[in-house]
């Protein structure tokens, strides 16, 4: 779906993206891991035309994005970002606006069709019972849904998602985690997610890419990605890495500064 | 927006009768029927009528530029006269007065040249915040206050340095006026007025979009640079044919749209067509106080929009901040 060859780009003349190469595969889970400022979220915005390219080629569905207009582009992949939608506007307002890309060029005014589209993603992730509150008036966890019900009211085969879980308690994690992993697994949405949390990414992923300083370390499964070594190198923090017994996928344990030296001793 | 219109209908309604010869509401009617001769239907259709569609359009056009300005800077606080278009345009009236063209082609050559000024601004404003075809919004609003204070510092020397009976002209323009002999002129406003309300509304829903913000609207599909650069302009343009033609009329631009969105919302399907007509229907009814307050003499029309739209703003953020909330509604 998505084919990254030799990409280098940033903003300005300023290079931050070094000479990246990824596949992300129909119906696949991939996770960005990586240090701050190491270019996740950066990576998600080359994906959607919003960096200059230096060098390389972003390939979606075969077809160069430099080619592709902003609402062609808009009505395949959709963008759960980080910035919070604060305004006077209801949440199924707000995802109504999911059906802009597919209007037509004069065209202001939304269809039955488009309502029933933005109900349905409403209805996928449990926002209907809160639909005519203000985006202001909603909780952390309920703007994270209609961000997501946004989203998918573009009917988009990407679905792009930068840290939906900042900012969670363990329960919305999982609960906006799972819904993703439903979406991917139910609708065949591909899903590529930037995550902070180690291990939410080892649990969810099938596929996890570790950045460092703008390029990529290393892709592969979790159980590849996350090892001892490697998140020490890039994260230059000592770690444990164990096993969930019940998933039995990796996880990452930190040491704080005075068990390392309690241990070193 | 049913309101809005009433409004607009009855502050109308009131210019036409209000003025130094009192008209009542009942004989408009009747004169109008009547038709030509009466010094009743004189005054209605050539002294009053006039003035009434001027405010129309110019009340409409500046809380547009207002509406589309705040929307595109996602502040609240930004005005059409905050780009430093008016500041060019007092530039340019000041400098036809002294020079004495204003006497040559008495109907033109004030707005002509108010226009000039106000393009002289737009342009480099336009050029120094576009870098590799997108345009800086946050550079723009800088930039356009910048410029504003030189202009406004070049205005207050041509101001020290005529003469008196110049100085009294600029400043009765500075201080904007809707009164106008010409007929053509009244109507091209009110044409390019409506125009750029038709234009401005096929981008309404990408201002819905870009009230999220760029990148937002980015994501939706929107192109970014290319609404950003033809909001700015429609907005110039509103902005530099409203003060050629009718000098700084200050507030308008500020307060009605700040006020529409408190009531409308933040959609600009609705937002756009409310504020023109709310802003059409305050400026005629704040010119008819100018005109009838302390009549004969009259009371020039920013003095009013001033007071009142200064008040009617404070007002407002009070009660807003009460409700707790800030920023863009």
């Amino acid at each position: 779906m998505i084919e990254i060859r030799h990409f280098t780009g940033g903003y300005g003349s300023k290079v931050i993206l070094n000479d990246i190469d990824l596949d992300v595969n129909r119906g696949e889970f991939v996770g960005i891991i990586g240090p701050n400022g190491s270019g996740k979220t950066t990576l998600v915005r080359a994906i959607v035309r919003l960096l200059r390219t230096f060098g390389g080629t972003i390939r979606f569905e075969g077809k160069d994005i430099r080619q592709m207009g902003f609402k062609e582009l808009a009505k395949r992949v959709a963008v759960v970002s980080q910035n919070p939608p604060v305004m006077a506007m209801t949440v199924k307002e707000y995802v109504l606006l999911g059906r802009v890309p597919h209007y037509g060029k004069l065209q202001l005014f939304e269809t039955e069709a488009d309502i029933r589209i933005a109900e349905r993603s409403m209805m996928l992730t449990d926002t209907l019972a809160f639909k005519n509150r203000y985006i202001s008036e909603t909780s952390g966890g309920e703007i994270q849904l209609a961000l997501i019900a946004r989203a998918l009211t573009q009917e988009p085969a990407l679905l792009i998602l930068d840290e939906p879980t900042a900012h969670l308690d363990i329960t919305h994690q999982v609960s906006v985690l799972d819904l993703i992993r439903r979406l991917n697994r139910e609708l065949g949405l591909t899903v590529l997610i930037v995550l902070h949390d180690l291990n939410l990414a080892s649990e969810y992923c099938d596929r996890i890419v570790l950045m460092d300083g703008g390029r990529i370390r290393k892709t592969g499964r979790p159980e590849e990605v996350l090892n001892y070594k490697d998140i020490e190198e890039v994260y230059r923090t000592v770690v444990v890495v164990e096993k969930n017994p019940l998933s039995l996928k990796p996880f990452v344990l930190i040491v704080p500064e005075e068990v390392k030296k309690r241990c070193e001793r | 927006m049913l309101l809005a219109v009433a409004f607009l209908l009855a502050a109308g309604l009131y210019a036409l009768s209000s003025g130094s010869a009192g008209i009542p509401l009942g004989k408009i009617v009747p004169i109008f029927r009547e038709g030509r001769g009466s010094p009743e239907f004189t005054i209605l259709l050539e002294i009053r009528l006039p003035r009434i569609l001027l405010g129309f359009a110019i009340g409409g056009a500046l809380s547009l530029a207002g509406v589309i300005l705040q929307g595109m800077f996602r502040n609240p606080l930004v005005e059409p006269y905050t780009l430093g278009i008016s500041g060019g345009a007092a530039l340019g009236a000041a400098l036809c007065i002294v020079s004495g063209i204003n006497r040559l082609f008495p109907d033109f050559a004030m707005p002509l040249f108010g226009f000039l000024g106000a393009f002289v601004v737009i342009l480099p404003l336009y050029l120094t915040n576009i870098r590799r075809g997108s345009l800086n919004t946050d550079g723009l609003l800088l930039t356009g206050v910048m410029i504003s204070f030189i202009s406004s510092s070049l205005v207050t020397l041509i101001l020290a340095l005529s003469r008196s009976e110049h100085l009294q002209s600029i400043v009765f323009w500075i201080m904007g006026s809707l009164e106008e002999p010409s007929w053509a002129l009244i109507l091209i406003v009110a044409f390019v007025s409506l125009l750029c309300l038709a234009l401005s509304y096929l981008f309404s829903l990408d201002m819905n979009a870009l009230s999220l913000g760029e990148e937002e609207a980015a994501h939706l599909g929107i192109d970014v640079e290319r609404t950003k650069k033809v909001l700015f302009l429609l907005a110039a343009a509103l902005t530099g044919i409203s003060v050629s033609v009718a000098g700084i009329i200050g507030f308008v631009g500020l307060v009605v749209p700040h006020f529409t969105r408190m009531i409308a919302g933040y959609d600009h399907r609705t937002l756009l067509i409310l504020s023109f007509i709310t802003g059409a229907g305050f400026l005629i009814f704040c010119d008819t106080l100018a005109r009838t307050i302390i009549s004969p003499v009259e009371l020039p029309v920013g003095v009013i929009t001033g007071i009142l739209g200064g008040s009617l703003f404070v007002y407002a953020l009070g009660k807003r901040l009460r409700a707790g909330q800030t920023g863009v509604s």
